[in-house]
């Protein structure tokens, strides 16, 4: 079996396999439609792609045969709105938050125990389950119409995006979520209730006595360890922050180098000590520091961060690195990342070296590995 | 009947062919239509039923004005072209 890694660009869903030795793209599925989110069902192995058609909306499409052939089924889609719902507004627009779909931005699976199930994160910050593998979605109310939503606001677009959903390895009810910008939000039983958690969170663009507000951080991604769910990682807009007792206590960390603004993070499957990121300059300036591109890696904790540079550009770089755009596979060792301005680097030696798949991309929005 | 045709861009996603159909406002033709092509529905309409910003509809020459409710009347020689607009692509 041939290991793949799936990148959703702007112009389609690529497909990446490595074939005695050397990686390739095969295949490109969507030709010339952006795919933002993509999810290989660990449990079926079934792909399943977001393809944002830019005149008739977002669809799902499926496939179960490693991307050969694929099949639409439904789409998450937002119940009509009763006439007489309170109106929820963006704080800081003032604007009523769309009750429709704008985008995808985060599909997980299930639990093992829980065939079937799926959880798909959209833009404008509603939650959607699955329990038939994607035949029908129903919106999880409980978020949806909590009243903490009304906090809610747009940080990377302009309406609130849960793009994170991790699910407990331990106990599959147990699911965290996080939105941007609305802080973390953790369910127990399977989302029929939420809490919203996150003390040590800070947000310094904020006034000062909403700073440490929970519900109103900008978490821009987290990673929760397969081997000890109760570490996180969490790139934030204001830094680097870890937990060690799943997210209700968080620590900010102060030694990255050469930079703590970044979209993406990855956590080692094994090693809860081990992360990586993609740091830019910050939230004002997001290129690489100096123009010369690095990924961080600590192997500590966080104690310490080394930049790893090698095989990537060192001048005139201005790649940014979204958030879903940061990959590692099982294995603990191969990762692959890919860049606003089209390229795509991947690491067989967790990080050390990097080679360039291309530089001939278009933007990449999502990169997944399968079978590494 | 009033006629319905697609763009043929849309055609490339979904099935979405030319046909008659019964109805005295947009709505009611098109709920006729995805009737039979259910899957037709998601690429005109939103989750609301309005119709998609970037989905433009011409009755009869003239770009349809009740874009949430599709209320526009039609008669029975009228012809409902649904294109994609220049924006949004």
């Amino acid at each position: 079996m041939n290991s793949h890694l799936y990148l959703g660009t702007r112009k389609g869903l690529l497909d990446v396999a490595k074939i005695n030795g050397k990686w390739s793209i095969i295949r490109t599925s969507f030709l010339a439609v952006p795919v933002p989110m993509l999810l290989r069902d660990p449990r079926t192995g079934t792909l399943i792609a977001a393809v944002e058609h830019g005149h008739y909306g977002t669809k799902l499409q499926f496939s179960e045969d490693g991307g050969a052939t694929w099949e639409e089924r439904a789409c998450p889609a937002y119940p009509v709105k009763p006439e007489d719902y309170p109106e929820v507004v963006n704080p800081m627009s003032q604007h009523p938050v769309p009750w429709k779909l704008m985008n995808i931005w985060a599909l997980e699976a299930g639990g093992a125990d829980q065939p079937g199930l799926l959880w798909c994160g959209t833009i404008p910050g509603g939650l959607f389950k699955s329990k038939d593998n994607g035949a029908s979605w129903e919106l999880v109310r409980s978020l949806w119409d909590h009243p903490g939503r009304a906090k809610w606001f747009g940080g990377g677009a302009d309406w609130p995006a849960i793009h994170t959903v991790c699910v407990d390895p331990r106990d599959s009810s147990h699911v965290l979520i996080a939105v941007s910008c609305g802080g973390i939000w953790e369910t127990r039983d399977t989302g029929d209730t939420w809490t919203c958690i996150g003390s040590g969170v800070f947000a310094e663009f904020m006034p000062p006595e909403q700073r440490f507000d929970p519900g109103i951080q900008d978490a821009h991604r987290i990673a929760m360890c397969p081997a000890n769910p109760d570490a996180l990682w969490m790139q934030h807009h204001n830094g680097i922050f870890k937990s060690t007792d799943g997210g209700n206590n968080w620590t900010h960390l102060t030694t990255a180098d050469p930079s703590d603004f970044g979209f993406a993070t990855v956590v080692h499957p094994d090693d809860a000590g081990t992360a990586w990121f993609v740091p830019g300059i910050k939230d004002e300036l997001r290129v690489p520091v100096e123009n010369a591109l690095c990924v961080m890696r600590t192997r500590d904790g966080g104690a310490t961060f080394e930049a790893l540079r090698q095989g990537l550009p060192q001048e005139n770089a201005y790649h940014v690195v979204y958030r879903h755009a940061l990959a590692i596979a099982n294995d603990g060792e191969t990762l692959a990342f890919g860049s606003t301005t089209g390229s795509v680097w991947i690491s067989e030696d967790s990080g050390d070296t990097w080679e360039r798949l291309s530089a001939e991309l278009p933007p990449i929005y999502c990169v997944r590995f399968a079978d590494v | 009947m009033p006629a319905v045709q697609f763009t043929a861009n849309l055609t490339r996603q979904t099935n979405a062919p030319a046909c008659l159909v019964a109805g005295k406002t947009v709505r009611e033709a098109l709920d006729h239509v995805f009737a039979d092509h259910p899957a037709l529905r998601g690429y005109i309409l939103d989750d609301q039923n309005e119709v998609r910003p970037h989905v433009v509809i011409f009755v009869d020459g003239t770009p349809m004005k009740d874009r949430c409710g599709l209320s526009d009347s039609v008669n029975a020689d009228s012809e409902i072209f649904v294109m994609q607009a220049l924006s949004g692509g």
